[in-house]
């Protein structure tokens, strides 16, 4: 690993964080080092200064609390995929975060920096969205908070302005009963997802349901035809078979060596059926 | 001792699993320079002008040559000489140390930068200003042939460096193949692979004006071959001037075999500042300059009568060779390829034609099997599909078609339509064995009942044979090698009885240290930890040809014999002399010297220490215990084995998965099983890659577009399955310890099975031939053309 030369900056405090970053926006944040050093390693991008947060304990860990979960933005994958309250009350988020990389990724990797990167191939947006979380971002000038569903913008493109810092992934606990998961279809080599699939369900007939995609499109996306058809109706193999049909009917299918637009569109379908078979 | 045959485990591996082994790149000479090249980003194009003025003043700068300071300099040779069908020498373009005129390759180097650090010769590196007049490329080797294809050698017409024929008469083999009851038919690529070492490929030059001597240290599995051809075809120094080390090597699949302009590179530019210059790869660098694998387009027809029985195989092939000749480039798709495809089957009339060209892409040469897979995937594919077509059971085709059992002593050699002589084999006995491991007919009713189901099982074979043990020197000569292939073997009695093993064979995964210890240990019936093996270091070792083509143990460990022969033949007159008997009388065993029928004896250690403090000595004998030895085999080793692939594909995605893998291998003796079986399953995976993974993907222009761990799939563990093994043994007739080789039966022999595995499961959709890598797309592709989702 030779990188261009780069300014190391090690700040002992968020608060010092956000100055350090306020003042030069071209700086880039390194936590768990999983989405920027490998782009660094090719120099692919040579930022001038790193701001290394993955220290910093106020960004990391995980509280239950007032009817929802708090995700510090700094916290491992592993982290995430090992802790009981979110496995009980939202598998979607533990099983993405247990879908990611291997183990040595996942023990470095934080969420924050996944989704700050917004590769459409990552695990994570796909189980946000259908979660309905919110992220809470920090600058120098105060704290915001934006919908996940607002969040992420397009390939590698998210909502984040130079100056903020995502802080925390704030997740509300569905009512009890509900039921979710994640499921992909991994790119052979890199283990991303070609196609990864979120749902969440709640009541019976169906009051709430989220079926969420990454890896399909440049941007993840929730599919509002399979929760349409979905909705009010009982979860029953039948329904499922005939709303994963639609998956992804629509929307601009992105095409690799991996997977053409065609067989990553035909699994948006299988995994749709397949992550809400799970949920019976 | 009983130390041949045993699971000892291996004594290197202290130093590699607590991280103490000794790298090329781990040497840190005083005054070390750090080299970075600077590779074309293009697969083609002219150099218009190279603008290196703001480089030299960057920081950390040493020295910066682009390919007109090398103008005088030889380019690396070929090792290897392949004549046209009418006799003409093969087209031989030089292969610079660095391009001046244009590039032939992504990766291709056209200036080198020293400087003082690795991040100085990077930033420099990127200074550097190159013009090209980027040209049209050609990367499949059938396109290249035609005309008006782009030259990548402006003086080799349609890009051939040569064609080649081997094997029966083509006329008689056309006849046989019209008048067939039937013919099976593929056309196929075997797709190029990347070697991937775990260490990439490194280089430290260090030149002593004083002495005027230079020493070269590279990541190479033959060093004493690197210090020849550097010394006589590339720089011109004097070979006793020249000391080449390979410490501890991570891995090479042949990768590693090949003369490298970074190795001429280093040892010039080292001369030029008067300072050790290293360099080594970035794992970018290396997936575009280690020498590629495969890369092959072929057509093959197999002839049956109305029995069953092969008639006649034909096989023309298209062998990509890449931008230039590497150092075994022409040998791989011709003798170590067309040799091969006799198989294990009595077929009458074998033709195979090969048609080599040059394309833009980085060159090509010998991979793990090195054209063995090549030739067995061919045949086996062909099987397979021949016993779906001919509504045989695919083990039963095989019985009709195996060639007797034939044991080399009693029976002959089997003499092939393809220049080779079979050493022995039982070929029968190994597909029985794998039939009753796998429990086949077992196996075939779990299939009837899964595909009643609705689940797609299939199960695929190959039988496969390999030429290894390169090899016979006059034999390889005559086909064009420019080498001798014997081994060196020093073996060193010390004055306390312990045993020092100097070989001219090279580890880099193969376990030497252990392996060739035991043969030693045994031999003179002394501890394993009283044998030390060295190796990998010109001035220690007399010489040697390194380690490839699973040579070591049927070639070096046959020199070590050798070595260890003269010395109990000396011992005995040591022996007789202490003991007042005659030398009739005395034998050796259990590492001591008896007079026959009594108790009276010396031991090693007593005779060692004789040999060396000779006062009481037999008259007109030379003092000291040092014997070295040159091994030039008789003939190839021939290992064989059957493979079972048991597959599971998923109807909705195409994912295939391997649900069991057995390998039933005959490597004649073996010395060391633990380290047999592992070389088998690293094989095996390497195999199952090609087959379900691996592929370097060029796009038109010449871009590598998966040359990262990002895009290009190497297998990992829980791609495969727990590999079940088993062997037969048939001793090799011709080497002392009996010994076939082992170290590429495993990729050999898994990648037909799994791609022949493939084909059966989705024979209810009718014969189809898997392209390789077998990519779930390309079966959901399959399925859904057919109508299902």
């Amino acid at each position: 690993m030779i990188p261009s030369q780069v300014n190391f900056h090690k700040p002992n405090s968020l608060s010092e964080a956000l100055d350090l970053l306020g003042g030069n926006q071209d700086a880039k944040l390194l936590a768990g080092g999983h989405s920027l050093i490998p782009l660094m390693k090719l120099r692919l991008n040579e930022p001038d200064s790193v701001i290394s947060i993955g220290n910093l304990e106020e960004l990391r860990g995980i509280s239950d609390s007032d009817g929802s979960f708090r995700i510090g933005a700094g916290t491992t994958h592993s982290e995430i995929a090992m802790h009981q309250g979110l496995r009980q009350v939202l598998p979607v988020i533990t099983q993405a975060a247990a879908s990611i990389g291997d183990i040595q990724v996942r023990n470095f990797g934080t969420i924050g920096g996944s989704i700050a990167h917004a590769d459409p191939a990552a695990d994570w947006p796909g189980a946000l969205l259908a979660s309905g979380a919110t992220l809470e971002l920090a600058s120098q000038s105060g704290q915001r908070k934006v919908a996940a569903s607002d969040f992420f913008q397009g390939f590698f493109s998210t909502a984040l302005n130079g100056d903020e810092i995502i802080t925390a992934i704030i997740i509300t606990k569905p009512p009890a009963g509900t039921r979710s998961g994640y499921l992909k279809f991994a790119q052979p080599a890199s283990r991303f997802a070609i196609v990864g699939c979120a749902a969440l369900v709640s009541g019976d007939p169906i009051a709430e349901i989220a079926v969420a995609f990454n890896g399909v499109s440049d941007t993840p996306f929730r599919d509002a035809g399979i929760e349409g058809a979905l909705k009010g109706k009982t979860l029953s193999e039948e329904a499922i078979a005939k709303a994963a049909s639609m998956a992804a009917d629509g929307r601009d299918i992105l095409s690799d060596h991996h997977a053409s637009s065609a067989y990553r569109h035909h699994l948006a379908k299988i995994y749709a059926k397949r992550t809400l078979n799970s949920l019976m | 001792m009983g130390l041949i045959g045993s699971s000892v485990k291996r004594v290197e591996d202290k130093r590699f699993l607590t991280g103490k082994g000794k790298y090329t790149d781990d040497i840190v000479l005083p005054g070390q320079t750090i080299a970075r090249i600077i590779r074309s980003p293009h697969a083609h194009a002219k150099i218009i002008s190279v603008d290196t003025s703001a480089a030299e003043s960057a920081d950390g700068v040493v020295a910066i040559f682009t390919g007109k300071d090398l103008a005088g300099v030889n380019g690396v040779p070929c090792g290897w000489q392949v004549n046209f069908k009418n006799g003409d020498t093969m087209k031989e373009p030089a292969h610079p140390l660095l391009v001046a005129d244009k590039v032939r390759h992504v990766g291709d180097g056209v200036a080198i930068v020293i400087a003082e650090s690795y991040a100085q010769a990077k930033d420099a590196a990127e200074k550097i200003k190159v013009d090209y007049e980027v040209l049209d490329a050609v990367i499949d080797p059938r396109k290249a042939a035609d005309d008006g294809a782009p030259l990548v050698h402006d003086d080799v017409p349609n890009n051939t460096a040569f064609d080649w024929q081997l094997g029966s008469d083509a006329g008689e083999v056309d006849q046989a193949i019209r008048s067939a009851h039937h013919v099976t038919t593929l056309e196929f690529s075997n797709q190029r692979l990347i070697p991937n070492a775990i260490e990439p490929r490194s280089a430290i030059g260090h030149y002593e004006e004083a002495s005027d001597k230079f020493t070269l240290y590279t990541s190479s599995q033959n060093p004493h071959l690197i210090r020849l051809l550097l010394c006589a075809f590339v720089l011109g120094i004097p070979e006793h001037k020249v000391r080449v080390i390979s410490p501890d090597v991570g891995g090479g699949f042949g990768s590693k075999i090949f003369h490298y302009t970074e190795e001429a590179l280093v040892i010039w530019c080292s001369r030029e500042i008067n300072r050790p210059v290293k360099w080594t790869a970035e794992r970018s660098e290396s997936f575009l300059t280690d020498a590629h694998g495969r890369d092959h387009i072929s057509k093959a027809e197999l002839a049956f009568d109305a029995d069953g029985k092969m008639t006649a195989l034909r096989v023309k092939t298209y062998a990509n060779l890449g931008g230039y000749l590497s150092t075994f480039g022409p040998a791989v798709p011709t003798y170590l390829y067309g040799t091969l495809l006799q198989g294990l089957y009595t077929t009458p009339l074998v033709n195979v034609d090969v048609t080599a060209t040059f394309t833009h892409t980085t060159p090509v040469d010998a991979y793990r099997g090195a054209g063995r897979p090549e030739a067995t995937y061919l045949l086996e594919r062909l099987m397979d599909t021949a016993a779906l077509e001919l509504g045989i059971d695919p083990a039963e085709l095989r019985f009709k078609n195996f060639i007797p059992a034939f044991d080399g002593v009693e029976q002959a050699g089997y003499q092939t339509q393809v220049a080779l002589q079979y050493d022995s084999g039982d070929y029968q006995r190994i597909l029985k064995k794998a039939l009753d491991k796998i429990g086949y007919d077992q196996l075939r009713a779990e299939q009837k009942a899964a595909r009643d189901s609705g689940k797609l099982m299939g199960i695929g074979f190959s039988t496969y044979i390999e030429a290894c043990g390169i090899a016979p020197s006059a034999v390889v000569g005559a086909l064009g090698a420019r080498a001798g292939l014997f081994e060196v073997a020093q073996v060193r009695v010390q004055p306390t009885g312990k045993v020092s093993v100097y070989t001219g064979a090279h580890s880099h995964g193969q376990g030497h240290e252990t392996t060739f210890a035991q043969i030693v240990a045994d031999r003179f019936g002394i501890a394993l930890e009283d044998v030390e093996v060295v190796h990998g270091d010109s001035e220690s070792v007399a010489f040697g040809m390194g380690t490839y083509g699973s040579r070591s143990l049927a070639v070096g460990g046959s020199a070590i014999i050798k070595s260890i022969e003269k010395i109990i033949e000396k011992g005995t007159k040591i022996a007789a002399h202490k003991l007042e008997a005659a030398e009739a009388d005395i034998e050796f065993a259990d590492g001591k010297w008896s007079v026959k029928g009594t108790d009276k004896s010396v031991s090693f250690g007593d005779v060692s220490l004789t040999a060396y403090v000779p006062h009481d000595y037999p008259e007109g004998l030379e003092p000291g215990l040092d014997f070295s030895s040159f091994y030039d085999p008789a003939n190839f080793t021939y290992p064989f084995g059957a493979h079972i692939a048991v597959v599971e594909i998923d109807k909705e995605t195409g994912k295939v998965t391997l649900k069991r893998y057995l390998a039933v291998d005959d490597v004649g003796n073996v010395i060391n099983p633990m380290i047999v079986d592992g070389q088998v399953h690293g094989g095996v995976a390497q195999g199952i890659g090609q087959a379900l993974l691996e592929a370097a993907i060029y796009d038109e222009s010449g871009q590598l577009i998966n040359g990262t761990y990002m895009d290009y799939t190497m297998p990992r563990a829980d791609d495969l399955v727990s590999f079940e093994t088993d062997r037969t043994t048939t001793p090799c007739p011709h080497n002392p310890l009996g010994v076939k080789g082992a170290g590429e039966t495993g990729t050999i022999g898994s990648t037909p099975a799994v791609v022949n595995a493939v084909m059966d499961a989705l024979s209810s959709y009718g014969i189809w031939d898997p392209p390789m890598p077998v990519t779930s797309e390309k079966v959901w592709e399959r399925i859904h053309s057919n109508g299902q989702s």
